[in-house]
């Protein structure tokens, strides 16, 4: 499914090599497209989400090398030549990440939307400090917004995949 | 399950859904016994899947030959817990488990029109149109097997899906029952005399009951509106006026025109473009927007909010009609609250998809009102009502926020000028700017007190935001309420609890105010005018968690304590909370919440303290910092950077417990448990400074006169 033929024809296009869950892409367009909607648009791994354009509601948070990145602050050409992880990503076939299990066990969600990007900051705050202290896991995901307000079930979740 | 989304078809046939669901037994439900909020007479009846007609029935339960079971329903899933909820009394009334149900919502092709999902309906209304539907399967089962069998159909028991009869040991299940309708027509609607579970008998009913795709929330793998691909889909974008009420003047449309693969469209001020991808349609809208003149017309300013609204109250501000009680009164007190205009701010902006299939058009949106959605597409379109299916996914929230079609209508209209489904998005700027807002509102109250300390007369007036909660709860004998219509500066609309969050706020605020002049502690003087038995009781409850009377004694600095309760939409609420305030910086930190709330028999614990949770932390957001500011017809903090939502670094410790009430009828509860937050922090806030605050969102002056 999908129709994508922006084509070589558009001025700004370059191809680029990145890798998005392991596999290696090749994508030409514009080098100012955000990585978000090179995502959800050309790879179709609509699991990053739009919440504001502007990198203050985590909803469209990816990793990438690692990092807690904002897709929607990010164009594609920053991330020519690294690896990047998505929601998509994370589970090994019908084997979940413990940070999803987590969510799961404490029932982490509402409507789900900001679900992907709490999760993918989770992981990362857990990749670089497997034990943070409840006012870490705050601050971390502080860049996170649920307008459900499910912030006590998350933190909960977070809490639990830190063991 | 899984359902095509190729069908285009309005409204399936009933040959439709056994193409679609197998064949097997349709149990119909009329458009009288659900909440149809679309009547559709003459040229544009709808007709259910039995086709046109008056009696128009629509399916409820599906039981495919292979047992395979299916439930419609006209309700949205926006995070509130549908899905799960009726899943779970389906479920019940099916006595089958909660994941051999495949729960279809909100497809206005399939499933009946249960009304919109708003007012903290589902729960009361669409939840015994569902059991009845369900129980009517398993009644036909029961029916069955006592025929077969030829024994009583009191002495053959339904479990787990079966139907035995212990004495003989035969069984049979819903297959069997599927197998034997074949094509006969169900055509009644649900027989009147069907019996539901009785409370004391629930075994699912009652339970924390997961909603039934969480995994596919956790995955990724769920597909919002906004997510929703199509075939040769192009992006879309609609030209935004510069400011509220501005007219297009003048337009050049040949930048985008001259862009490979963008297709425009005009009509009138509605100027859009579509685009391979949305960073082009992007381009391609600024590019034209660069030519676009407007003229403009004057606004009045968030600054001059509350003033304009009293200087256009529709007919004058009515006097207190016991102003002659009140003169003679030993104390009267009169105050003023001021609401601010607040959004929802779902996550997931509106969004839709929409593609033609010759004069047949399919939306896929974010909309808590699928039918009304249907009928605004046929009528913006110029279409019949039965050409247009309206698909309503699981979405990223609604909150009241989503009750109108503005995206659908625009992806609808850039999809035929395309000629290419298109899949439009608001930007977050477009939702601050041109979603609509809760009212903002003054509310004035007075009352008068006896020398016993005893509410002699109470007058409550709500200019604009609404007459939601705006009756007392309290024993008062002369009480009057009266909610005065304004010209409103900004588009408005429902919001969660709609006034019941400023009414209450003003109320109980006041409450304190006139408990204080009375000399008497606030739970006290409450419960002395309290002859509400459930109001009474969730009230005394949370004042005991809270430990209430012990707390009012301790005197931290820059801490207090405050309370509230409230009623709407037949349930109750009520609030304590304690909140740290460092006055110098003008700062308020709730530190901890407890509420205690009560909706009759509860259904679903698990989603219902969930709500709680939410509402209580969303109202934050509302008590103190959310407010829209507009200037020159324009919102200036139209950003998640200057309209500052509850985050993590807000959440208090919380504290709720649900108070059951298995003998009373089941009540909504996705509203009422935001309304007892802001009034309790506003206390509480007077209780640490002896300073009132009068307005939401409660803000304290800062003594060290920075200014804003």
């Amino acid at each position: 499914m999908g129709w994508l033929s922006v084509g070589p024809g558009q001025p700004m296009d370059a191809k680029l090599t990145f890798t998005v869950n392991g596999q290696k892409r090749d994508v030409t367009t514009d080098r100012d497209r955000p990585l978000l909607d090179v995502l959800r648009e050309d790879l179709h791994l609509c699991g990053a989400k739009f919440g504001c354009g502007e990198g203050r509601c985590g909803a469209c948070t990816v990793l990438v090398d690692g990092q807690r990145t904002f897709s929607c602050s990010t164009s594609v050409a920053e991330v020519e030549g690294k690896a990047v992880r998505t929601i998509e990503g994370l589970a090994q076939g019908d084997r979940l990440h413990p940070v999803q299990e987590a969510f799961l066990a404490e029932n982490a969600f509402q409507c789900g939307y900001c679900t992907p990007g709490m999760v993918l900051t989770a992981v990362a705050l857990l990749e670089n400090n497997p034990h943070p202290s409840d006012k870490q896991i705050r601050q971390w995901m502080d860049g996170n917004l649920c307008r459900c307000c499910t912030y006590a079930r998350i933190l909960s979740a977070v809490r639990r995949a830190a063991g | 399950m899984q359902i095509s989304h190729a069908d285009h078809r309005a409204q399936l046939s009933r040959r439709g859904f056994v193409q679609l669901l197998g064949a097997g037994l349709l149990i119909g439900v009329s458009d009288t016994a659900v909440e149809a909020q679309s009547r559709r007479g003459g040229r544009g009846g709808r007709g259910g899947f039995m086709g046109r007609g008056a009696a128009t029935v629509a399916a409820r339960v599906h039981i495919a030959k292979d047992g395979a079971i299916t439930v419609m329903a006209g309700k949205v899933e926006a995070g509130q817990g549908a899905r799960a909820e009726l899943t779970q009394v389906a479920a019940e009334e099916l006595r089958i488990a909660v994941d051999r149900i495949a729960l279809i919502l909100a497809d206005t092709g399939l499933v009946p029109d249960d009304g919109m999902t708003a007012g903290s309906g589902t729960t009361p209304r669409t939840v015994p149109s569902v059991r009845a539907g369900a129980a009517a399967a398993r009644d036909l089962l029961v029916a069955l097997a006592a025929q077969q069998w030829d024994v009583k159909s009191d002495s053959v028991q339904v479990r787990d899906g079966r139907i035995t009869h212990p004495q003989s040991h035969r069984e049979l299940t819903y297959a069997d029952l599927a197998r034997q309708s074949d094509l006969k027509p169900f055509a009644q609607p649900v027989p009147a005399g069907v019996t539901v579970t009785p409370v004391n008998e629930w075994k699912v009913m009652g339970t924390p009951v997961d909603r039934p795709n969480r995994r596919d929330l956790v995955t990724g793998a769920h597909q919002f509106p906004s997510d929703i691909a199509r075939p040769a889909m192009s992006y879309g974008k609609v030209l935004r006026a510069p400011s509220y009420g501005a007219k297009l003047t003048a337009i050049d449309l040949s930048p985008a025109q001259a862009m490979k693969e963008v297709a425009v469209a005009r009509d009138g001020d509605f100027v859009g473009v579509a685009a391979p991808t949305r960073f082009l349609a992007e381009q391609a809208l600024a590019a034209v927007a660069k030519t676009a003149s407007w003229q403009t017309v004057p606004h009045p300013s968030s600054g001059q909010l509350f003033e304009y609204l009293k200087q256009h109250a529709r007919n004058g501000l009515p006097a207190n009609p016991f102003a002659d009680e009140l003169a003679k009164a030993a104390k009267s007190l009169k105050q003023s609250y001021h609401i601010a205009y607040i959004q929802h701010t779902p996550l997931e902006p509106r969004a839709a998809v929409a593609e033609w299939n010759g004069d047949k058009l399919t939306v896929w949106t974010g909309t808590q009102n699928p039918f009304g959605v249907q009928n605004e597409l046929a009528g913006a379109l110029q279409v019949a009502t039965d050409h247009v299916r309206v698909i309503v996914p699981d979405f990223g929230g609604g909150f009241g926020g989503k009750h109108t079609g503005d995206a659908a209508v625009e992806a609808a209209r850039l999809a035929k000028a395309a000629g290419r489904p298109v899949s439009l998005r608001w930007t977050r700027e477009e939702e601050f700017t041109w979603a609509y807002f809760r009212p903002a509102g003054v509310i004035d109250l007075e009352a008068g007190l006896d020398a016993t300390g005893s509410i002699t007369t109470w007058h409550h007036v709500n200019i604009n935001s609404g007459p939601s909660s705006m009756n007392t709860p309290y024993r008062i004998a002369k009480a009057r309420s009266q909610f005065v219509q304004s010209e409103a500066p900004l588009r408005q609309g429902s919001y969660r609890a709609l006034a019941a969050t400023g009414n209450t706020f003003a109320r109980e605020c006041f409450m304190d105010e006139l408990a204080a002049a009375a000399g008497c502690d606030p739970l006290e003087f409450r419960l002395a005018h309290l002859e509400d038995a459930r109001l009474r009781a969730v009230l005394e409850a949370v004042a005991k968690r809270f430990d209430w009377s012990g707390r009012v004694k301790q005197k931290e600095p820059g801490i207090g304590v405050g309370l509230a309760c409230g009623t709407e939409k037949g349930s109750y609420v009520a609030t304590c909370a304690k909140v740290a305030v460092d006055q110098q910086q003008g700062k308020i930190s709730v530190r901890q919440i407890c509420q205690v709330f009560e909706c009759g028999a509860v259904v679903n614990p698990g989603n219902l303290t969930s709500q709680n949770q939410g509402a209580i932390l969303m109202g934050m957001g509302g008590a103190l910092r959310e407010q829209m500011r507009f200037e020159g017809g324009a919102v200036t903090n139209a950003s998640f950077r200057t309209y500052l939502v509850p985050r993590f670094r807000d959440v208090p410790e919380l504290d709720i417990h649900l108070l059951d009430r298995p003998d009373l009828p089941s009540a909504g509860a996705g509203e009422t448990p935001i309304i007892g937050i802001a009034p309790a922090v506003a206390n509480a806030v007077f209780f640490a400074t002896g300073v009132r605050i009068r307005e939401m969102p409660i803000r304290l002056p800062v003594t060290n006169a920075r200014g804003e």
